[in-house]
C-alpha cells in the first residue's frame, strides 16, 4: 500500500518536472552558450571550434579586457556606486514614506497611493527627454550641480544624476512593497511605543524599522541589482566613457562600424552577471519574501 | 488619579465612536469598561492614553485637561490585548525601555525592573526574548512594563483575551490583586461579563458609545436599569418574557399565553396597569415543581454544577439552571416556577427599568 503510494506519487511529480524541464532547456542552453563562447575564439553551436573548425580554440583572451583596458576598473566602480547609492535612497525614502502611509491619515493619501502605483506602470522611456531638460537645469546649480565627490553631483552627465532618476522611477515600487511590510506591523506595538514615551521618528527607527528588517533586506537586493544592471538611463544621461557604468560599456562594445567580436560581449556580460549571482545565491531567502511578505499591501 | 471624562465624543467621519460620555473614577478606583465589540470600549481607552483626540468634551487626569497632552507625557502605562512587545528586545529590554526613553539612571532602571520582574514571577526570563515565552509569560512582562514606569493611571485593553481559560483565571486574581496593593487607579477594557465583574470596583457598561450604566457590580446585576443590561450581564443570560400584569385576587400575576406567574407586589406594583411589559428572569431564580408553567424540554447542557435547561413553553423558551441529580433528559414535560421576588419589569418601548432608575 505505502509503496504504490510512493510510486503514485512520484509520478505526479514526474509529470510536471518533465514539462518544466523541457521548457527550461533553451534557457539553460543560452547560459551554457554563454560560458563556452567567453573561452573559445569560436563556437559551432555549443562546441568550441578554432580557426580551421575543428574542436578546440579555447582561450582566455575575451576575458583581456580586464587586464588590458583600464577603463574597466572605472566602470565597474561606477556601476558599484551607482547600485549602492540608488539602494541607499530608495530604502531610506521608501521606509519614511511607507511608515507615514500606513500609519498616519493625512488628506491626499489615497490618491497619492493610487499615483504612485500609475507612475510605477509609466514607461520610463517616453519621460528620457523632459529628465534630461531637467538634469540640465540642475547642472548649473554651485555644489549639488556637479561639484560633489564620488557621485559627481546630481546634474546631467553624472553619476549622482542617473541615481537621482532612477531612485524617482524606483520609488512607487519600494513604497508600495515598504507599505505592505509595514501594514503588517501590529498597531499596538506602536501605541505602547509612544505611550511609553517615543516620538515618532524613534518609533520608526527603534521599533517599525527591526519588524521590517526582511522588507528592508528584499529591497536592497533588488535595487542593488536594478542599479547595476541598469542601462537606458546611465546611457543616455552619462556621456563621456569615463563616467560610464559596466552595462553602457557593454553597448560600447557592440559598435555599428566596427564588426562584433561576440565572445567579449558574452565575456563582458558574465563579468556583469558574476555580482548578481553571488547576490542571488545568499539572498534569495530574502527575495522571497518580498513575494509573501509584501504582497499583502493593500491601501 | 483621579481620571475624569466630560461630554467626552469622538467621531470618525460620519461615524460617532464616543457619545457624550461623562464619567468620574475615584483615585485608586478600578473600573472595568464593559461592552460588546464595536461599542466605543477601547476607543475610549486609546483617548485616554492620547492615542486618538477627542472630538469634543474633555478629559482630566486630576485637575489638568489632558486633551492635547502627548501620550508620552500623560505618565500611563498600558497592556494590550496582543502584548505589543516588541520582538527584537530581551525581557529585559522590554521592561526598561519606557524608563530608558525618560532618562532613568541605569542603577535605578535595572533595580527596578529586577523588582517587578519577581513581583510578576518572570524574574528568571530576563534575558529571554519575547518570542521564547508563553503568551501568559509574555502578558505579564507586558504588564511589568507598565509598571515599572511607575504610572499615574493603569489601562488595560482586553489583557486577558489571548489566554486559555485557565490562566485568564489566574491573571484574573493577580491583576486584581496587583492592582489593590499598589492602589494605581485603573481602567480596564473587556467584552467578558465574568471578568468585569469579578474585578472591577465599579463598572461602566457600553453600548453603541453611550454609558449605559455605571455602578458597583453587585448593583448591575440585581437592579439593571436596562433591558440591555439585564441581558449582556450575567452568565447564561437572562430570560425575557412579554407579559401583562394584572391584579386578581389582591394578588399579582404576570400574564402571557401559556405563562401565570405570581409575582410579588413590591416588584409587580411598578409593573401594574401598564399593558404590555417585558418581565425579566435570571435561569437560577427559575425551579422544577409540579405545578407550574408546563413545558418541554427542548435542549439539555449539563454544566457541571448544574444543568443548564431549554425549555420550550408555547412558542417562547425559557433557560433554566436546575439540580443535575433530576435525570432528566430532552423530550421530558417539565413544569417551572418563577421567583417572584427577584423578576425585573421593563417598558417595552424605552427598554428602560420599571423598578431601577
Amino acid at each position: 500500500m505505502d509503496e504504490r503510494l510512493g510510486a503514485g506519487s512520484r509520478w505526479r511529480i514526474a509529470a510536471p518536472m518533465s514539462v518544466l524541464t523541457l521548457l527550461t532547456i533553451p534557457i539553460v542552453v543560452g547560459y551554457v552558450w554563454i560560458v563556452i563562447s567567453t573561452f573559445s575564439s569560436r563556437t559551432y553551436g555549443l562546441v568550441p571550434v578554432d580557426a580551421d573548425g575543428r574542436f578546440g580554440g579555447l582561450t582566455l583572451k575575451n576575458w583581456s579586457f580586464l587586464w588590458n583596458d583600464p577603463i574597466i576598473c572605472k566602470v565597474v566602480f561606477n556601476s558599484f556606486v551607482l547600485a549602492v547609492g540608488l539602494t541607499i535612497g530608495v530604502v531610506l525614502v521608501s521606509s519614511m514614506a511607507a511608515y507615514a502611509l500606513s500609519r498616519i491619515s493625512f488628506p491626499g493619501r489615497k490618491g497619492f497611493l493610487g499615483t504612485t502605483l500609475v507612475l510605477h506602470a509609466f514607461p520610463s522611456v517616453t519621460l528620457l527627454i523632459a529628465i534630461y531638460f531637467v538634469l540640465r537645469w540642475l547642472s548649473p546649480i554651485p555644489l549639488i550641480g556637479r561639484g560633489l565627490p564620488v557621485i559627481g553631483g546630481f546634474g546631467y552627465n553624472t553619476l549622482g544624476g542617473v541615481i537621482l532618476v532612477m531612485l524617482a522611477l524606483q520609488l512607487p515600487l519600494g513604497v508600495w512593497l515598504m507599505k505592505g511590510f509595514f501594514d503588517n506591523v501590529s498597531w499596538d506595538m506602536e501605541r505602547a511605543a509612544l505611550i511609553d514615551g517615543c516620538s515618532r521618528f524613534r518609533v520608526w527607527w527603534q521599533i517599525m524599522l527591526p519588524q521590517i528588517r526582511p522588507g528592508i533586506a528584499a529591497l536592497s537586493i533588488f535595487s542593488f541589482i536594478s542599479g547595476w544592471n541598469e542601462f537606458l538611463i546611465p546611457y543616455t544621461y552619462i556621456t563621456n566613457q569615463q563616467g560610464s557604468t559596466v552595462a553602457a560599456y557593454l553597448n560600447s562594445l557592440l559598435g555599428d562600424t566596427a564588426p562584433v567580436n561576440y565572445s567579449t560581449v558574452a565575456a563582458v556580460g558574465l563579468f556583469q552577471l558574476i555580482p548578481v549571482l553571488i547576490f542571488f545565491i545568499f539572498t534569495q531567502e530574502y527575495l522571497l519574501s518580498i513575494f509573501s511578505g509584501g504582497a499583502k499591501g493593500g491601501a | 488619579m483621579i481620571v475624569t471624562m466630560e461630554q467626552l465624543s469622538k467621531r470618525f467621519g460620519d461615524v460617532i465612536a464616543v457619545d457624550e460620555m461623562d464619567l468620574q473614577i475615584n483615585d485608586g478606583e478600578f473600573v472595568a469598561l464593559l461592552g460588546p465589540s464595536g461599542c466605543g470600549k477601547t476607543t475610549t481607552l486609546l483617548m485616554l492614553a492620547g492615542i486618538y483626540k477627542p472630538s469634543a468634551g474633555n478629559i482630566r487626569f486630576g485637575e489638568r485637561v489632558m486633551n492635547r497632552v502627548a501620550p508620552k507625557d500623560r505618565n500611563i502605562g498600558m497592556v494590550f490585548q496582543s502584548y505589543a512587545l516588541c520582538p527584537h528586545m530581551t525581557v529585559f529590554e522590554n521592561i526598561t525601555f519606557p524608563m530608558r526613553l525618560k532618562r532613568v539612571p541605569a542603577e535605578q532602571q535595572k533595580q527596578r525592573a529586577q523588582q517587578v520582574a519577581d513581583m510578576m514571577g518572570i524574574g528568571h526570563l530576563l534575558d529571554r526574548k519575547p518570542g521564547q515565552l508563553s503568551g501568559g509569560q509574555q502578558q505579564r512582562v507586558a504588564l511589568g512594563r507598565a509598571l515599572a514606569k511607575e504610572p499615574d493611571v493603569l489601562l488595560f485593553d482586553e489583557p486577558l483575551s489571548n489566554l486559555d481559560a485557565r490562566l485568564r483565571l489566574t491573571m484574573r486574581a493577580e491583576i486584581k490583586h496587583l492592582q489593590r496593593n499598589l492602589g494605581i487607579t485603573s481602567i480596564y477594557v473587556t467584552h467578558d461579563q465574568v471578568e468585569a465583574l469579578t474585578m472591577a470596583d465599579r463598572i461602566a457598561v457600553i453600548k453603541d458609545g453611550r454609558l449605559q450604566a455605571f455602578c458597583s457590580p453587585d448593583e448591575l446585576y440585581n437592579q439593571p436599569r436596562t433591558l440591555f443590561i439585564a441581558g449582556f450581564v450575567g452568565n447564561p443570560p437572562m430570560n425575557f418574557v412579554d407579559v401583562a400584569v394584572e391584579r386578581v385576587d389582591g394578588v399579582l400575576h404576570a400574564r402571557a399565553q401559556d405563562i401565570d406567574v405570581v409575582v410579588s407586589g413590591e416588584r409587580g406594583a411598578a409593573a401594574a396597569g401598564k399593558g404590555t411589559v417585558t418581565l425579566g428572569i435570571r435561569p437560577e431564580d427559575i425551579t422544577l415543581t409540579d405545578s407550574g408553567i408546563a413545558g418541554e424540554i427542548y435542549v439539555l447542557e449539563p454544566l457541571g454544577r448544574d444543568d443548564l435547561v431549554d425549555v420550550r413553553v408555547g412558542d417562547t423558551h425559557i433557560r433554566a439552571l436546575v439540580n443535575p441529580g433530576l435525570g432528566l433528559t430532552i423530550g421530558d414535560n417539565v413544569q417551572l416556577a418563577f421567583d417572584g421576588d427577584q423578576v425585573q419589569f421593563f417598558d417595552i418601548q424605552t427598554e428602560h427599568s420599571l423598578l431601577w432608575r
